[in-house]
C-alpha cells in the first residue's frame, strides 16, 4: 500500500479529427496523495479539462487515450469492464463541474438528483436516500426544507453546494473539481471553498483542483502543475511554485494577473 | 462653451423594474437605488460590486439603453433624457460606446473585421473609399492588431483577446469619449486578460479617453482606475481613490470583499468556515439596508452610512 492515491503515468489523449491526429494531452506524469489537493492550472485549450475527463474514462470519441496508464488505488482504471466502471465512478472518483447551471437538471427537484445517485449506486429505500439527502445537505448549510426546490430556486452559489454535496453523497476517495467557483462571486468562493476544505478534513479526500485562477490555486492546493500545450511544465509545491516558479511559462502566468495591492 | 470638469455625472440615479413573471407574483426589483456618481475626462471609474448588485444596470443606464425611475446623468453637463433632436441622440450613442462582456457574441460571425470596423465609420464619419481604408488600417493598428493579417478573418478566427480589442477599435473608430466596459476581460484567459487591460490603460492614458469599468474583479479595478465604487444591491456603500478604499475600507461589506480576494500568500485551513459564511451573511443583510446618508471618510474618500454589525 503506497501513500499515492491516484497514479497516472505517460498519459496521452488524442483527437481523431478530419485534419488528423491532434494530441490534446502529450504524455503526462503526475500522482496525487490521500488526501492532497493537486492544483492544475493552464489556459483554455492546454488540455486540463481533457485530463480530467481522461481520469473517469468520460472522453468521448474522437478522444481516446492512446498511451499510459492510469491506477486509483491500485487499481487499473485503463483495463476496468463497463461494468464495474459503472460502479466505481461516483463511488471511488466524482466531479465538480465549473457550471453549476448545466450541471444539475432544471426538471428534477433537488432531492431527486441525489435520489438518482444514491439508490443508483447503494440499492437503499427512497427513505433512506432522503435521510441521506438531507444528512448532505446540512454538511453543506443549506436548510433541508430545500430539498423538494428545483434547482432555479436556488442561487449560484448554493447551485454549486448542492452539485458538491451531490459529488460527496458516496464518499469517494478523489473528487475532481474543474473550475467549481469560477462562476461566482469572491465572497461566496470564499465560503465554498472554506466549506471543501472543512470537509476533507473530515473525510480524507483527495482534490485535483482545475483552475486559471493562480492566486486562488495558491491559497487552496497544496502542490500545483501547470500545463502549457498539452504537457505539464512544472509540478512543485504551492508555496515553493509561488515565491521561486522555475519555468518560463509559469512565471508569465504569474505577471499576467495584477494582484490586488494593499498598502 | 461652459468648462465642465466632469464629463459624466450620475445624480440619484434610481431605477426599478416591475417583474411581471410568467409564474409567480408581480414585484418590483430596486436595481439601482439613489445614485450620484461622477467621472472626470480622461479617468477611469470602476465599479465594483457582485453579480445582482446593479452595476451592469448602471452602466446600461449610462449608455440610455433604457429610462432610469429618477434621477439624472449629465454628460458634459447636459442631462442625456433630455436629449430630443436626432443629431443629439446620435451624437451621444457616438461619444459613449459599450463594450460587452462575451467577446465571442458581440461580433456579427457572418461579417468580416472589416465589416465590423467599417460600418461604424460609414455610419457616424461618413467616410467613403480611401479615407474609409485608411481609416480602418489605423484603427486596428491603434487596438495592436495586425491590419493585414486581421481585416478579412472572420470573428471564429480570432482568439478572444483579439475578439475583445476588435470591440474596442470599434469604439475607438467612431471617436468615442467614454466607454462603457462591461466585464471585458472576465471571459478572456489569464495570460492574455493583462494585455487587453494594458491596452485600456494606454488608451486612457494616451488618448484621454475616459473609461467607466464594470467589474466584480477589485484587483483589475485597483490596476485601470483611478476612482473606485464598490456596489452592493442597488446601492454606492463605499467610493473614492483606489488607494484610499482599498487601504482603509470602512463599510462591512468593502471589509468583506476585500478579504475574500484570493491571496495566495494565505493558506485556506477550514478554520473558520463557518463563521466567515455566519459573517458574511450578516454583512449582507446589513448592506442591503437602504441608506440614505453619506459620511466624508477623508478627502475624496466616502462611505455609506451604516448601522454598527
Amino acid at each position: 500500500m503506497t501513500d499515492k492515491l491516484l497514479d497516472v503515468r505517460g498519459l496521452k489523449v488524442d483527437f481523431l479529427t478530419a485534419k488528423g491526429l491532434f494530441t490534446a494531452v502529450k504524455g503526462v506524469d503526475f500522482s496525487i496523495g490521500r488526501g492532497e489537493v493537486l492544483g492544475l492550472a493552464g489556459e483554455s485549450g492546454s488540455g486540463k479539462s481533457t485530463i480530467a475527463l481522461a481520469l473517469m474514462r468520460l472522453h468521448r470519441p474522437p478522444a481516446i487515450i492512446s498511451e499510459g496508464s492510469i491506477s486509483l488505488d491500485g487499481e487499473d482504471v485503463l483495463a476496468m469492464t463497463p461494468e464495474r466502471l459503472r460502479k466505481w465512478r461516483w463511488s471511488s472518483v466524482s466531479m465538480v463541474f465549473q457550471s453549476a447551471m448545466n450541471s444539475l437538471n432544471p426538471v428534477l427537484t433537488i432531492f431527486e438528483q441525489f435520489r438518482d445517485v444514491i439508490v443508483r449506486h447503494t440499492g437503499v429505500s427512497t427513505a433512506e436516500a432522503r435521510a441521506r439527502a438531507s444528512e448532505l445537505l446540512a454538511l453543506i448549510g443549506i436548510p433541508q426544507s430545500r430539498l423538494d426546490d428545483y434547482p432555479h430556486q436556488l442561487s449560484g452559489g448554493m447551485r454549486q453546494r448542492v452539485v458538491l454535496a451531490i459529488a460527496l453523497a458516496l464518499e469517494p476517495k478523489l473528487i475532481i473539481m474543474d473550475e467549481p467557483t469560477t462562476a461566482l462571486d469572491v465572497v461566496v468562493q470564499r465560503e465554498i471553498l472554506q466549506e471543501i476544505v472543512e470537509l476533507k478534513r473530515k473525510f480524507g479526500f483527495s482534490i485535483l483542483f482545475i483552475t486559471h485562477d493562480l492566486a486562488l490555486m495558491g491559497q487552496f492546493a497544496d502542490r500545483i502543475a501547470i500545463m502549457l500545450e498539452g504537457k505539464l511544465v512544472e509540478v512543485a509545491p504551492s508555496a515553493e511554485l509561488i515565491a521561486n516558479p522555475q519555468h518560463d511559462y509559469t512565471r508569465r502566468l504569474w505577471s499576467s494577473m495584477p494582484l490586488l495591492t494593499r498598502a | 462653451m461652459q468648462q465642465v470638469s466632469e464629463l459624466l455625472r450620475i445624480e440619484g440615479a434610481t431605477k426599478i423594474f416591475h417583474m411581471k413573471p410568467m409564474l409567480g407574483a408581480a414585484h418590483e426589483v430596486v436595481a439601482l437605488n439613489n445614485i450620484s456618481l461622477s467621472i472626470r475626462p480622461g479617468k477611469a471609474l470602476a465599479v465594483v460590486g457582485e453579480s445582482g448588485s446593479g452595476k451592469s444596470t448602471l452602466g446600461r443606464a449610462v449608455a440610455r439603453l433604457f429610462q432610469l425611475s429618477s434621477g439624472t446623468i449629465a454628460f458634459k453637463g447636459r442631462d442625456i433624457a433630455g436629449m430630443r433632436s436626432r443629431a443629439d441622440k446620435l451624437d451621444y450613442l457616438r461619444s459613449v460606446q459599450m463594450v460587452f462582456q462575451d467577446p465571442f457574441s458581440a461580433l456579427n460571425p457572418a461579417h468580416t473585421i472589416r465589416h465590423h470596423l467599417e460600418r461604424p465609420l460609414m455610419l457616424h464619419k461618413k467616410l467613403r473609399g480611401e479615407a474609409l481604408d485608411s481609416a480602418v488600417q489605423e484603427v486596428c493598428a491603434d487596438v495592436e492588431l495586425d491590419p493585414s493579417v486581421t481585416l478579412e478573418k472572420y470573428p471564429h478566427e480570432l482568439s478572444g483577446g483579439q475578439r475583445q480589442r476588435v470591440n474596442l477599435a470599434r469604439a475607438l473608430a467612431v471617436g468615442a469619449e467614454l466607454i462603457i466596459a462591461d466585464e471585458p476581460t472576465s471571459m478572456l484567459d489569464v495570460s492574455i486578460r493583462r494585455s487587453v487591460l494594458d491596452l485600456m490603460r494606454r488608451m486612457k492614458e494616451t488618448r484621454s479617453i475616459t473609461f467607466l469599468y464594470i467589474t466584480h474583479d477589485i484587483a483589475t479595478a485597483q490596476f485601470i482606475a483611478d476612482d473606485i465604487a464598490i456596489m452592493y444591491a442597488g446601492q454606492v456603500v463605499e467610493w473614492g481613490a483606489p488607494n484610499l478604499v482599498i487601504s482603509n475600507p470602512q463599510h462591512p461589506y468593502t471589509k468583506l470583499l476585500l478579504s475574500a480576494v484570493p491571496d495566495p500568500a494565505i493558506k485556506l485551513d477550514g478554520t473558520g468556515a463557518k463563521s466567515f459564511a455566519s459573517e458574511a451573511q450578516a454583512v449582507r443583510a446589513l448592506a442591503r439596508k437602504a441608506s440614505p446618508e453619506v459620511v466624508e471618510v477623508q478627502p475624496g474618500h466616502f462611505v455609506r452610512k451604516f448601522d454598527a454589525v
